[in-house]
């Protein structure tokens, strides 16, 4: 068996590490202890959608539609864009029956 | 015990509930169907205290039993050809979450064309996913080795997932007399499941995190590791089942008149009654002929194979599937076990009853006298139509 000195680093996860001797040391199944909110996965976006409220008819199609969980609901029922994880795919501004949304180019 | 005269399905379900299986998820798709309708009733009745989860697909199924088992439950499900296949991402993610659950599947062809007769392709196709699979003979063997299987596949030193293969309808849909242990029996050869999995309800805890190049070799060494061990745990256990119920089918490879034969061939799945019949018939004619039955194809057993092939200097594999532009998987694996020993017998391939084609007494003969012959090609399709005669009522 070969002896590894292994590190895990879950830099994303807030620097969560944790450190391997040898293999019989890892559990048998990968297994994350932090949830996956954490993970702020959207750093890599070069358009980001941008809702005018003014045309929004809160129909919630892009709420529907985004593949990745990204749109949430606030308390007075508009759509908010959640930034940390959206990834610009802009299927939200397509689906928008109002054209509410915008695809605007990040800085 | 009781003996019930069942189908191999129902073989299924008498021993998943046997098991206590705790979380079964399952889809329906012929000719497995009634496996998991029969598991349904009993948790109907409260004959079974399961949850029963309804899905919209096998790939789902396999995702809430995965769920489930990472948990620490007893799981089961049942699935065939198209429907395995399309578990077929879920397959890895199963054996890669160490997630031991239990499936049955029943031998189908794959499409197209639309076939609903035994096969192996869809089992096979598997072979790479990190699935025990063992293939049965009788619906006896169905249900013994599906008791097996949770066994070995919840035992500490394996965790993973297993598969219990039948052929479509010459045992899904056949009955036969079958020997059902008492539920005290099975209580004592399977207690509950003892899991110290990391995840447990009111805990946080991610199947599936991003593993990179720094450990995710590791992991998958790890599974190489365990399916190696299963091979040698799978002769204990089924030990200790002969020490409660008097029965054991022999191990991975067990063999018929083969201590003095000129030629040996390996069959898989119902194929193996048919040869062991031609055997005797052969035998009676004075032709030394034995036969070895091939019941765990992962692990392989490249050790039985090897003792095999020690003492024969022919051996004929049946392969009921085929694998494009190489060869059949049994004669390619059984092939690549024995380049590794002094003693290479000659290894022929015969591929036969594909989707079903009747592979009958006589075409075994014929592979036999080929074999003893050593004539004829390495890869042989064997009841190929020369002139074909098309059944237009389907």
């Amino acid at each position: 068996m070969t002896t590894t000195r292994a590190e895990h680093h879950d830099a994303k996860a807030g620097g969560h590490t944790t450190a391997y001797e040898t293999e019989e040391d890892l559990p048998e199944a990968p297994v994350a202890s932090v949830p996956s909110d954490v993970i702020h996965t959207a750093s890599w976006r070069t358009f980001r959608p941008v809702i005018a409220l003014a045309k929004c008819t809160k129909c919630y199609v892009c709420w529907k539609f985004c593949p990745d969980v990204a749109i949430a609901i606030d308390g007075d029922g508009w759509p908010v864009i959640r930034l940390d994880y959206c990834k610009g795919c802009g299927i939200c501004a397509e689906e928008c029956k109002p054209l509410a949304i915008e695809m605007v180019k990040e800085d | 015990m009781v003996q019930e005269v069942i189908s191999g399905n129902y073989a299924q379900s008498y021993a998943a509930k046997l098991a206590r299986v705790q979380v079964v998820s399952a889809y329906p798709i012929t000719p497995q169907t009634s496996i998991v309708e029969r598991i349904a009733e009993f948790v109907a009745a409260g004959e079974l205290r399961a949850e029963y989860i309804k899905v919209e697909s096998e790939h789902s199924a396999m995702q809430a039993c995965i769920s489930a088992a990472a948990l620490g439950a007893r799981t089961y499900t049942a699935t065939s050809s198209q429907g395995l296949l399309l578990m077929h991402e879920l397959l890895h993610w199963a054996a890669g979450a160490r997630a031991p659950v239990v499936m049955g599947v029943v031998n189908r062809a794959v499409a197209p064309p639309w076939s609903i007769w035994t096969d192996h392709a869809d089992t096979i196709s598997q072979r790479d996913t990190g699935w025990i699979q063992f293939y049965c003979e009788s619906n006896q063997e169905v249900l013994d080795t599906t008791l097996l299987a949770f066994r070995l596949a919840e035992h500490a030193d394996v965790l993973l997932p297993a598969m219990i293969t039948e052929d479509a309808f010459f045992l899904s849909h056949t009955v036969e007399p079958v020997d059902i242990p008492s539920q005290e029996q099975v209580d004592e050869f399977l207690p509950p499941r003892v899991t110290k999995m990391a995840i447990r309800p009111g805990t946080i805890g991610r199947l599936g995190s991003f593993t990179g190049p720094d450990l995710y070799m590791e992991f998958r060494h790890k599974i190489a590791q365990a399916m190696e061990r299963s091979a040698d745990l799978f002769l204990e256990i089924e030990d200790d089942y002969e020490r409660l119920t008097g029965r054991n089918h022999g191990g991975p490879l067990p063999t018929y008149q083969v201590d003095d034969a000129d030629a040996v061939l390996i069959t898989m799945g119902t194929a193996t009654t048919t040869a062991r019949a031609v055997v005797d018939a052969m035998r009676a004619r004075g032709k030394k002929v034995g036969l070895a039955k091939l019941r765990a194809f992962r692990p392989f057993p490249v050790r039985e194979i090897r003792q095999l092939g020690a003492r024969v200097d022919r051996i004929g594999v049946l392969d009921r599937s085929f694998t494009f532009g190489a060869a059949g998987a049994a004669f390619t694996e059984v092939v690549g076990a024995l380049y590794g020993s002094r003693h290479r017998p000659r290894v022929r391939d015969f591929v036969a009853g594909i989707g079903g084609r009747d592979i009958t007494p006589q075409a075994v003969d014929e592979m036999f006298t080929a074999l003893l012959k050593d004539r004829g090609p390495e890869v042989d399709w064997v009841g190929l139509k020369h002139r074909l005669e098309v059944n237009r009522r389907g």
